[in-house]
């Protein structure tokens, strides 16, 4: 079990629910995933349409708990609007932050989201902020009251996988009792493992599961790798060397000499 | 009066905006609604009265990542 504030959760791994092939598809790669917390938007609503209604339903069906996102959102009056919008839908102050501010990288304007966390931090909500590895961005998240940070380890959808590893692990030795999830550019399970592998609390991603061949198989995947990676975190790994050291004792090798 | 509901113009006879969803054909508790950018809550739209160029943004749960 995985506390993350103040809430128990089986899983260290949160799924995106978009882009999938199909909802039935979404509904096994979520059981696969083993997650226990999955994302959701809000997009407008056709006259007289239920599309709404057919995904929440589907979704409530899943058990699992809620984080709704403010994707798309480029200012910050624009997410600040929506996440109470999804406090008021969803019922949960649990809101992922999103205030995009470049249209290729898909980078937070990290500036707008500071301002904007402030202002949902004061209106109750349990912001998770998706910015950069920037240890001083992260400071001021944490400054305006966030209690959790969402760094990216590569541009959204790459499946690049951690870039700047050195900024990840600069970032967790800053931040030893902040909860931290690498949300973003991850792309195989094994980049999974390795953020897992540095420290890291969780993993939030979606675009690697949903565009899989096989996403139910890829989620499982993921679910087996975020595990794995937690594992290894406090298990003590060693440290590379620059020599060979022998896994099979010498002593006691027979020696057999030459006629 | 005159609005614009999810960027689209509309002559609506309503006053309210519960009666401008009902007249839409909008229902259901998986509903939000925003007017002039803010947020009205579910419970406050029977009293929400409306305003000649006032735009409304009803928008329901979606996939997302």
């Amino acid at each position: 079990m995985f506390e993350l504030l103040g809430t128990m959760l089986p899983s260290r791994l949160l799924l995106g629910t978009a882009q999938y092939p199909s909802p039935a598809i979404l509904a096994d790669a979520v059981k696969a995933s083993g997650t226990s917390v999955v994302t959701v938007s809000l997009r407008r609503e056709m006259a007289g349409g239920r599309a709404g209604e057919k995904f929440w339903s589907l979704i409530r069906s899943l058990g699992v708990r809620i984080l709704p996102n403010t994707a798309g959102c480029h200012s910050v009056k624009e997410a600040v609007t929506t996440a109470k919008m999804a406090r008021d839908v969803f019922g949960t102050s649990w809101i992922k932050l999103e205030v995009i501010g470049n249209h290729d990288t898909l980078q937070p304007d990290v500036f707008g989201l500071v301002e904007a966390a402030r202002i949902l931090c004061e209106d109750g909500f349990m912001v998770f902020p998706y910015t950069t590895d920037d240890l001083v961005v992260a400071g001021r998240l944490l400054e305006a009251g966030c209690k959790v940070l969402m760094p990216w380890c590569a541009p959204i959808g790459s499946a690049l996988g951690p870039v700047n590893i050195m900024a990840l692990r600069s970032m967790r030795g800053h931040f030893p009792g902040v909860p931290l999830i690498v949300d973003a550019g991850l792309g195989r399970p094994s980049h999974a493992a390795t953020v897992m592998e540095l420290g890291f609390d969780a993993v939030l991603l979606n675009t690697a599961v949903a565009r899989a061949a096989d996403p139910v198989g890829m989620a499982r995947a993921f679910g087996k790798a975020v595990e794995a990676g937690r594992e290894a975190f406090g298990s003590g790994m060693l440290e590379p060397r620059d020599v060979a050291v022998p896994s099979t004792p010498t002593f006691g090798r027979a020696v057999f000499h030459e006629a | 009066m005159r609005l614009t509901v999810n960027g689209e113009a509309h002559e609506v006879a309503a006053t309210t905006l519960a009666e401008l969803l009902a007249a839409l054909d909008y229902e259901g508790d998986w509903l939000a609604t925003a007017v002039n950018s803010d947020l009205v809550h579910k419970a406050n739209r029977a009293e929400f009265r409306l305003s000649d160029g006032d735009r409304i943004e009803i928008l329901s749960p979606m996939q997302g990542g």
